[in-house]
């Protein structure tokens, strides 16, 4: 494992610009739907090399739903993108209705999800479409943590046969996976093993995560890193074995704190393994435009405030 | 208006939306649910669409080169299940498991439980959007089959519709085809007879003209009108058409035209009586 504060910073919209070009390519039936952001989320990529796969649908996100799933319904696989935000909550109803619900095989990519999303404040904010996704049936729905992973998830994602929703983040991000990590949907991955205690985390959240266990390292702590880059349908049994494992867990995302990664994993220990945890995510709170690195403090989810969330819980653990 | 029926297939349009109509009354009162004046208004075009117009085969539901369509004002579920009944897509006696539990006739058309259905709708607006994408698939893949969809008056007050007829004009949707039922009531009144109860859409054709649609007003209760729109449309190269389809909300039972309750009303023993035997009359015919 590299230090993360050494690695390579990459770009999730960059490489994700790159593959679904790579991709609309090599398969006739994949098309790029853009709601007038393209050079935003990358999809320009496929608009300035391969614009006849490109559908640009103009900046009215609900009927891009409905028309990906007329699509769909045709056999083609449309790869609908706008910014995280407007698709949780603009169009979740045509979402539902028309993709979830007949399961049909449209790629929803959510770009700059999460609270760091370059100054545009809260309107463009995406917090709270994981809670949003995970309640739709049918619905796969995905938080890679780099670059890597985002071209290896797109691929799996690429020749799975249904509905998905993938988060993406704006600003680049240390590379923690090799070229040769295969991504699996519906598994999570064991990044560092520790004795002490599990920091389950998603999407960006799982490079913060690393950086706070190299902290607490430092201070004598044995941390566990569970990424989890699938948050539906979501790896019980990796949550179940940290818990026998180190009987206390903290999880961490880029999230509000409701209906996301922690409340998830909240319901599987509820039901299957009870023991201490603690979620860092973002309070119950409106948030605002700012700096990333400010942003970060101020709402609570640096690493600073994963290492600060890890001793206390493990006071809960009774250590 | 040429004239494109013969009278042996004029008779059965005829005949077999006023079997519709008897169905459609039939079932709400059986299931104690459902809408009717809707349902009514559209039948004509519906009857038109399944047994003269559409290129389907229901033995075949989901044939890649059939053509499509979208029920977008859902809740007029009924009078599509009672076509598709009449066309073969269902038993006839299967209607009577409409709203009921386990039933693949959903209060609104769910795609996953009736083939036959091209798309689930039920939330307005999104059936036409849909639509779009179906017939933009169309394009894409070079294929021939055409897209049809229906739409409320109602309903277009949804602003997706117009996302969609914006969408639809850019990328010139010659082989789609919406069908506008006018009927000019929705839920809560529109008696007109004050501004908050006015009609739902004044003047559609300028709106539709405005977006870039070929638009077609027609008596949507006439099957040679309903017909000749349909040819015509597909003469039509370059934009999407929309038929105007001017309609009677309740048609066919004189009591229940044009009166807003009929939107959802169910029947009781006698009306459901007065309104089989109007009906039936347009069996004869």
């Amino acid at each position: 494992m590299k230090s993360t504060q050494l690695a390579e910073k990459v770009s999730m919209r960059d490489v994700f610009g790159e593959t679904l070009l790579q991709l609309s390519v090599e398969d006739e039936k994949v098309y790029a739907l853009d709601g007038d952001l393209a050079n935003s989320t990358k999809v320009d990529t496929v608009a300035s090399n391969n614009p006849k796969k490109f559908l640009q649908m103009g900046i009215a996100e609900q009927n891009m739903m409905s028309v990906a799933a007329g699509l769909a319904s045709t056999g083609l696989q449309p790869w609908a993108t706008s910014f995280a935000a407007f698709l949780s909550k603009r169009s979740i109803d045509q979402i539902q209705v028309q993709i979830a619900q007949p399961n049909l095989d449209v790629k929803i990519i959510g770009a700059y999800s999460g609270l760091l999303t370059g100054l545009t404040g809260k309107t463009h904010q995406a917090l709270e479409d994981l809670a949003i996704f995970r309640t739709l049936v049918n619905m796969t729905v995905l938080a890679p943590a780099d670059g890597v992973e985002v071209k290896k998830m797109m691929e799996a994602v690429h020749e799975y046969k249904g509905p998905v929703y993938i988060r993406l983040a704006r600003d680049p991000y240390p590379t923690i996976f090799d070229n040769d990590y295969k991504f699996e949907i519906g598994k999570a991955v064991l990044l560092k093993e520790g004795t002490d205690i599990t920091i389950i985390s998603t999407g960006t959240q799982t490079s913060r995560s690393l950086e706070a266990a190299e902290q607490l390292e430092a201070d004598g702590i044995s941390v566990s890193v569970l990424h989890m880059p699938t948050i539906k349908p979501l790896d019980k049994a990796a949550i179940v074995k940290a818990a026998e494992a180190t009987g206390v867990i903290v999880t961490a995302e880029e999230h509000s704190i409701y209906g996301g990664l922690g409340s998830a994993v909240a319901e599987v220990l509820v039901e299957e393994k009870p023991v201490p945890m603690l979620r860092v995510g973002v309070k119950d709170r409106n948030s605002e435009s700012g700096p990333n690195e400010e942003m970060l403090e101020k709402y609570e989810i640096s690493p600073r405030h994963i290492v600060k969330a890890v001793k206390e819980a493990l006071k809960k653990k009774g250590l | 208006m040429n004239l494109l029926l013969n009278e042996e297939k004029l008779t059965d349009l005829t005949k077999r939306a006023s079997e519709a109509r008897r169905l459609i009354i039939e079932t709400v009162y059986h299931a104690g649910a459902g809408h009717i004046g809707g349902p009514m208004s559209a039948v004509d075009v519906l009857v038109n669409l399944y047994f003269n117009e559409m290129n389907i085969d229901p033995a075949d539901p989901h044939a890649a080169e059939r053509d499509r369509f979208v029920l977008s004002k859902g809740h007029s579920a009924i009078g599509l299940y009672c076509v598709l009944a009449l066309r073969g897509y269902l038993p006839i006696e299967e209607l009577k498991t409409f709203d009921s539990l386990n039933s693949r006739l959903q209060a609104h058309p769910d795609m996953n439980t009736l083939p036959g259905l091209d798309m689930s709708t039920g939330s307005l607006g999104m059936g036409i959007s849909a639509a779009v994408g179906m017939a933009l698939g169309a394009k894409l893949q070079n294929k021939d089959y055409r897209t049809y969809c229906m739409i409320g008056d109602g309903e277009s007050q949804e602003g997706q519709v117009w996302e969609a007829a914006d969408v639809a004009s850019k990328y010139k949707l010659d082989n789609l085809v919406a069908i506008l039922d006018y009927n000019k009531l929705q839920q809560f009144g529109w008696n007109g007879e004050n501004e908050a109860r006015e009609i739902p859409v004044h003047e559609p054709e300028k709106r539709w003209e405005a977006f870039g649609w070929n638009v077609i007003s027609i008596d949507g209760h006439n099957p040679e009108e309903i017909s000749s729109a349909f040819a015509e449309a597909r003469k039509v190269t370059g934009k999407p058409t929309i038929i105007i389809a001017n309609t009677i909300k309740g048609k066919g039972v004189t009591f229940m035209e044009n009166a807003y309750l009929w939107h959802s009303r169910i029947p009781t023993d006698d009306e459901l009586t007065g309104a089989v035997k109007e009906l039936e009359k347009g069996f004869d015919k």
